[in-house]
């Protein structure tokens, strides 16, 4: 009773700080706008320890934040070959063999329109399709280790990739491309000059969503056969194990993996389009 | 013919692709076929086929190459071999099979039917509820700058996590206390879903510009008024846009859903098609699945065009 109470309180407590901070004085300083989900995040932490602890919620359900933390440090060496396994090699080469070929076969699109008008229609028809259901057969082709984990990652990002990147190809205007023309640009050129740097968005656009898919990919690949070794396998054995704090560490570490990979491609794309509005503050 | 004429020659193309491709990966199977079977083969054993060229072997045994397209298990089952599975698990065994229509009144758990039945009726519960939560929570950012501020930023975050890795632990917890079934597949659906929902409807609901905003304050428009009759309706273009991926995330999260659990399913069916490598039945899963998310994303499509029209849009 005394924890539900403690619970509200500091959940009224923690929400009017926010409003305050939200939409007070000091709602415009870049400090208060870091500090407001920041708090937020902290509060749903602080209520669901006292949530675990006060109902005394078996471990096999929900472990306590704190537990889960103990559990994370205590085994960062199995964590961190699992990060290896899955993220370094499974994931990061399924991502640049599957966005290198992309990009390429986009630039090949754009070419010819036979292959427009051709295989377009058929990629965006494969990008919303389930590919992560390829998954049994390319693990069954490539074998337990992180080849097959980079192959289902290779077909998960290829679509989503060639999609984004044609589109981003063809965002010069006409007057654009007539200019490039005016002044004897050939193909190539006209391509490396303008269209690339102007697509260059899109292609990150498409490059951040495949961040994602590329983990999504790495970690169910795992499912259906591994080594010893990976995220997927360590979720998985855990929760064969009921040891829930090691699924929550294992999540944690593909949730930090991520945001971490997502973060670097943003910083990225800051670099390379700063000149687009959405980047301009 | 100048439109689907290059889809075809693509398609075609993939076919004799795929063909050809079932030569090499299938040909130590039919070698071994042949051999059990009393036919001469080059090399003669199987040690000495593993360690060969799976291209030379071809070369050396051409009288064998029919065979690669009709392997009981092949590694690469060729299209004809898919599309017979396809007949046969999804007609043929739903109507005649043992537990079939005909002789039990209810779809067989054997054939494909009443398992895309099972991963359609957790994807679309799951999607509703998805959808529904993602709505209400665009509507609560759009209105309160601290929910903005303090949800926002853990949505987009939440978006760069891998968030199937979750799968098999809300399905193991479901299960401790007791849900079991459609609705832990359903959540992962949910979550999948939500955040597309989310993020469109942030950007619909906030699609009408400052004048009409500014025209609805001169009607003296309460807040629930300006929500329903401009916010709403502005929307509507984004709500569908943003509602075909989240349908087609549905059916991933249905699908790895299934994976933890052997409640059946075209995730279920995958898993078990891969333990008994049964490679014909996780391709005919596979191309079920697809159809699957066709048929949803055509149907929102149809939805997008029947609200638009109703609304007066151009369609």
């Amino acid at each position: 009773m005394s924890a539900a109470i403690l619970a509200l309180a500091l959940w009224i407590g923690l929400w009017a700080l926010n409003v305050w901070l939200a939409t007070g004085p000091l709602s415009n300083r870049i400090w208060a706008r870091m500090a407001v989900p920041l708090l937020f995040g902290i509060t749903i932490l602080i209520l669901w320890e006292i949530a675990v602890r006060a109902l005394q919620v078996p471990l096999v359900i929900l472990p306590p934040p704190s537990q889960i933390g103990a559990r994370f440090a205590a085994s960062l060496p199995v964590l961190w070959g699992d990060f290896v396994q899955t993220i370094l090699r499974g994931a990061l080469s399924g991502y640049a063999i599957g966005c290198g070929a992309a990009f390429l076969t986009a630039i090949a699109v754009d070419r010819f329109v036979f292959l427009q008008r051709g295989l377009l229609p058929l990629a965006s028809f494969m990008a919303a399709l389930p590919i992560v259901g390829t998954a049994p057969i390319l693990v069954m082709w490539f074998g337990f280790d992180w080849q097959s984990k980079a192959a289902v990652v290779v077909v998960m990002v290829f679509f989503p990739m060639l999609v984004n990147t044609v589109a981003g190809l063809a965002e010069t205007s006409a007057m654009q491309r007539d200019l490039m023309k005016s002044w004897g640009a050939s193909y190539w050129s006209g391509l490396v000059k303008l269209r690339l740097p102007a697509a260059m968005p899109f292609i990150f656009n498409g490059l951040k969503i495949c961040t994602t898919l590329a983990l999504i990919g790495a970690i169910v690949a795992e499912f259906f056969g591994s080594p010893t070794l990976g995220l997927g396998f360590r979720i998985t054995t855990s929760v064969g194990q009921l040891a829930l704090d090691m699924v929550w560490a294992a999540i944690l570490v593909a949730a930090l993996a991520g945001t971490g990979f997502y973060g670097l491609v943003a910083l990225i794309e800051r670099g390379v389009t700063f000149w687009h509005p959405s980047q301009r503050n | 013919m100048s439109r689907y004429g290059p889809i075809f020659v693509l398609v075609a193309g993939l076919f004799a692709l795929w063909y050809a491709a079932a030569v090499p990966m299938n040909i130590r199977e039919a070698l071994s076929t042949a051999e059990r079977d009393g036919v001469a083969v080059q090399p003669g054993t199987a040690i000495e086929r593993r360690d060969a060229n799976a291209l030379g072997l071809v070369l050396a045994n051409p009288a064998q190459i029919p065979d690669v397209w009709a392997q009981e298990r092949p590694r690469l089952p060729a299209p004809h071999q898919v599309a017979g599975e396809l007949w046969q698990s999804v007609v043929m065994e739903e109507i005649e099979g043992r537990r079939g229509l005909v002789k039990s009144g209810s779809l067989s758990n054997r054939g494909l039917l009443l398992h895309a039945w099972i991963t359609l009726s957790a994807t679309a519960l799951g999607f509703a509820i998805g959808t529904v939560a993602g709505v209400l929570l665009a509507v609560g950012i759009v209105h309160s700058r601290t929910m903005e501020r303090s949800v926002m930023p853990w949505a987009i975050v939440s978006q760069t996590v891998p968030i199937v890795a979750l799968a098999p632990m809300i399905v193991v917890v479901l299960y401790s206390v007791g849900l079991q079934g459609l609705l832990p597949k359903a959540i992962i659906s949910a979550y999948l879903s939500f955040f597309p929902v989310v993020v469109g409807m942030v950007k619909g609901l906030r699609a009408p510009d400052a004048m009409q905003t500014d025209q609805m304050r001169t009607w003296d428009a309460s807040g629930w008024q300006v929500l329903t009759r401009l916010r709403l309706p502005a929307s509507m273009p984004y709500l569908f846009a943003s509602l075909k991926i989240a349908v087609a995330a549905a059916l991933v999260g249905a699908i790895v859903g299934e994976l933890p659990v052997q409640g059946g399913g075209l995730g279920a069916r995958m898993l078990a098609g891969s333990y008994y490598g049964q490679t014909a039945q996780i391709w005919a899963a596979l191309l079920l699945a697809a159809a699957l998310a066709a048929i949803l994303v055509a149907a929102i499509g149809g939805a997008q065009r029947l609200a638009l029209r109703r609304m007066g849009g151009a369609a």
